[in-house]
């Protein structure tokens, strides 16, 4: 690529997208991956064998693998698994605008801004230094608590809020990596033709940033989607209470095993798309010889 | 004699405790192509980062015409608007088509309609022989492209003077000379404009004036004619020697 430069990874056109030259490569790749099969099937054989034909493992199917029971709480725990999803949409949503906002806000530069400058920074230190859960149970049982006039008392809003403000500070400093990761060129370029310094942030630096974030984006996504389980502490009736008020009447914990089985079904899968993502982003910049 | 187009008196600029620029006095004529010339380091971006106002002084003064531009309450972005900067390289934004990037600040700072920002975009495109590149993304051109892109793109906003740090000094040999024309093209149509440039064969073809930067000072200024043949400082004769043991004079 010598005619190319290597300004962008933004690569338009079948150059990049086009197919992997074919080669030997391939082949010793697929003899590879039957090697990893064979392997695998053997280790997972061997494993569930020393398993299966232990003395402890009838208790302990009789406590996490209860076929009967799995039965009876799927229902259950589904339904309340489902408030979970709606959770995460509904805090997804709102933490990448807030957290895009504070970002934002923390890259401003020159005197005129150090006021809100010190406002972004404040709040993400203060909130980055105290545990979830804290915060939940801050605003979960402390805000109703208050009983203060046109304010929500439902828990279910004020942990959804914590969980918000918690990941919006997390990922607004995403955000303020990959805005801080774009070439300072392309910043006084941008100045240089007149733009202001938000202006140049969201036509030129934001969504460069943001291309150079998405992997560690949907990392926090996997995070979330189990983070907004936490809310239970406050008695809402999501996927894992549902779990544990089936246990609690029944003295078996196959309810909890259908829990973990539903966020395993939502969290493998998101955790591979990043996987991938992540990968045919870095071979696609390795072709534009970035 | 009349108001100079750019005007820097005793222009000061210091990073830390280092200082870049000392006092420096420099007048630009309208129409005059002025080439800065001087060793890597000796502050020739500094300065036209300064007359851009991307780095604020530290004394001095520096005029557009007879406007002070460094006077206090004056708005950077209007004193932007009427001058062009164009950097070595990374110039274009990336995730925007030449199109894009050439319309973004009269559509977004100027305020000019789309129909009327893409109009004028193509025309200058055509003028300098890149309108099959309009729909590209920066990085499907090569670099000379690019640069070549970059200055339209500083056109588009029809500034009073064209700011140049070193455009061609990323490009390789047989790039160079595509964007050296563009320049000549300029000058030709009568721009102003700052040169920073290590094309000293070009500096003596283009320029109506060389100063020579050296250590953050303008130690000898002159028609190139007079500095190339004859320079009288020390320095200047010593930097000269380097360039033509490179062979690049
Ligand atoms: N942003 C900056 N911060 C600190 N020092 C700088 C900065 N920009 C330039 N300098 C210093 O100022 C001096 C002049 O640099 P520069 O103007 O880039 O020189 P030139 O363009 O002639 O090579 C150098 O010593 C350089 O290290
Ligand atoms: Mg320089």
């Amino acid at each position: 690529m010598t005619e190319q430069s290597s300004v962008g990874r933004f690569g338009r056109g079948p150059g990049l997208f086009g197919p992997r030259p074919r080669s030997s490569l391939r082949e010793e790749g697929a003899r590879g991956a039957l090697i990893a099969f064979a392997s695998t099937v053997i280790f997972i054989g061997v494993a569930v064998w020393l398993v299966l034909t232990s003395e402890t493992w009838p208790a302990v199917q009789r406590q996490f693998f209860n076929w009967s029971n799995f039965k009876e709480a799927w229902p259950v725990v589904a339904t309340g698994f489902w408030l979970d999803i709606k959770m995460f949409l509904v805090a997804e949503v709102l933490i990448l605008v807030i957290a895009l906002a504070v970002a934002m806000i923390r890259a401003l530069r020159g005197p005129a801004f150090f006021p809100l400058r010190v406002l972004a920074i404040t709040f993400i230190d203060l909130i980055r230094g105290v545990p979830i859960i804290l915060l939940i149970l801050l605003l979960g049982f402390g805000v109703p608590a208050l009983q203060l006039p046109g304010v929500p008392r439902r828990e279910l809003f004020w942990g959804l809020t914590a969980l918000v403000i918690s990941y919006s500070a997390y990922t607004a400093e995403v955000y303020r990596a990959g805005i801080e990761s774009v070439r300072e060129s392309q910043r006084m370029s941008a100045r240089s033709l007149g733009l202001t310094q938000v202006q140049t942030l969201r036509y030129v630096l934001v969504p460069q940033a943001i291309r150079n974030v998405i992997p560690a984006l949907l990392n926090g996504f996997v995070s979330l989607q189990k983070d907004v389980a936490l809310v239970f502490v406050l008695g809402v009736r999501e996927g894992v209470r549902s779990a544990q008020i089936y246990t609690a009447s029944t003295f078996n914990y196959t309810s909890y095993v259908v829990a973990a089985v539903l966020f395993l079904l939502v969290s493998v899968p998101v955790a591979r798309f990043t996987d991938w993502y992540t990968d045919r982003d870095r071979r696609r910049m390795q072709a534009v010889g970035g | 004699m009349s108001v100079p187009k750019l005007e820097l008196r005793n222009v000061q600029k210091a990073f830390e405790n280092k200082v870049v620029l000392h006092d420096v006095d420099l007048a630009v004529e309208h129409h005059d192509v002025v080439c800065l010339i001087g060793a890597s380091g000796s502050g020739k971006s500094t300065l036209l980062k300064c007359v851009n106002l991307l780095y604020p002084i530290d004394n001095g003064q520096i005029f557009i015409d007879e406007d002070e531009i460094t006077a206090p309450g004056v708005n950077p972005n209007q004193v932007r608007q009427r001058m062009g900067i164009v950097f070595q390289a990374f110039n274009l934004f990336p995730h925007m088509s030449v199109l894009d990037n050439i319309t973004l600040s009269p559509r977004k700072v100027h305020g000019v309609d789309r129909a009327t920002a893409d109009a004028r975009a193509r025309e200058l495109l055509a003028k300098f022989g890149l309108d099959d590149k309009v729909d590209e993304y920066p990085d499907r051109l090569s670099g000379g492209q690019q640069q070549r892109v970059a200055i339209i793109r500083s056109l588009a906003i029809d500034p009073e003077l064209i700011l140049l740090d070193e455009v061609t000094s990323a490009l390789d040999p047989e790039l160079i000379a595509e964007v050296l024309n563009v320049i000549r093209d300029l000058k030709a149509d009568g721009m102003t404009m700052v040169i920073a440039t290590h094309e000293m064969g070009f500096a003596r073809d283009v320029a109506d004036r060389v100063c020579f930067l050296d250590a953050g000072v303008i130690l000898e200024h002159g028609p190139p004619d007079r500095i190339f043949r004859d320079p009288q400082e020390a320095r200047t004769q010593q930097f000269l020697q380097r360039i033509i043991e490179a062979g690049r004079l």
